[in-house]
């Protein structure tokens, strides 16, 4: 087998520098190559897709509404000291 | 420049644009500043002084980096100074972790042929209903794996996934090396995916 080529195992190690577009053009070129002729790492790499792109409805935390007074009230102090 | 007029809108007392500005970064602030301290009270005070120190530094803001980066940077300084003491030990930010990232397999070694090729084929997510993915019960599954990482990685995560900041800004507000960024960043995903695909295994 040529060394070079990549197995699934690296595959999977390799797929967040590829979709970050940090890989060698050597590197890509293998992990572009095998995602052509291995059905699994094709999957596997929609299934890092659609991973991040649930990751981003991810809820952030909520704010009181007193909070934001609390805010707008310090905004008020700073712009009349300043 | 956009960030330029938003600081000069500040300066001039706009109280629009500064709830604006708050509301849309809060929630995220907050869930940072928890991921580093673990206490909610401590990271509320740590986001409140944040905003004051937004405010009294901002003409000393130069757009040498984006507003957003340059508040998220004196949160991080804000979030590290507040673990202190006993808790310091405690933090959840573990100095350890963001240096030398674990290194665990993406997918357990058990899933390849002595080869490394696949044993059996991952399954095919595309082609599942968006509305699974979007459902109350995988949100939930997707917000536990998220909260069980460890906290350097689910600043990387939320930084990068949730919030869209680029790489190198991630690298300036955590002071981190690109490559562990990305160790980082990696690992986190990988751990959400296999808690997904482990889901996904239960429910057919």
């Amino acid at each position: 087998m040529n060394p070079k080529e990549l197995v699934c195992r690296e595959f999977v190690e390799l797929v967040s520098d590829y979709l970050e577009d940090a890989l060698s053009p050597a590197d890509k070129a293998r992990f572009e190559k095998h995602l052509r002729e291995c059905d699994g790492c094709e999957r596997y790499l929609d299934q890092m897709r659609i991973t991040i792109e649930s990751v981003g409805s991810l809820s952030v935390e909520k704010m009181q509404p007193e909070t934001m007074d609390e805010f707008l009230h310090a905004f008020r102090d700073w712009h009349s000291e300043s | 420049m956009q960030d330029q007029r938003l600081v000069e809108s500040l300066q001039a007392g706009d109280e629009q644009a500064f709830r604006g500005l708050v509301q849309k970064n809060y929630g995220s602030m907050l869930r940072l500043a928890l991921t580093v301290i673990g206490n909610r009270s401590v990271a509320e005070d740590v986001v409140q002084e944040t905003w004051l120190g937004v405010l009294r530094g901002l003409s000393g803001f130069e757009g040498r980096s984006s507003l957003k980066t340059w508040i998220y940077r004196i949160l991080m300084n804000r979030a590290r100074s507040a673990v202190t003491g006993e808790s310091r030990r405690k933090a959840l930010f573990s100095e350890q972790d963001a240096v030398f990232p674990e290194t665990e397999p993406s997918v357990p070694a058990g899933q390849f042929t002595a080869e490394g090729k696949w044993i059996q084929s991952p399954s095919n997510w595309a082609s599942s209903p968006e509305s699974q993915l979007l459902s109350k019960e995988t949100q939930e599954v997707l917000a536990q794996a998220a909260s069980a990482l460890p906290a350097a990685q689910r600043a990387v995560l939320q930084l990068h996934d949730v919030e869209g900041f680029r790489s190198e800004e991630i690298c300036d507000i955590l002071a981190l090396s690109s490559a562990n960024q990305r160790v980082l960043l990696h690992r986190a995903r990988s751990k959400v995916r296999k808690a997904l695909a482990k889901h996904e295994e239960g429910v057919k």
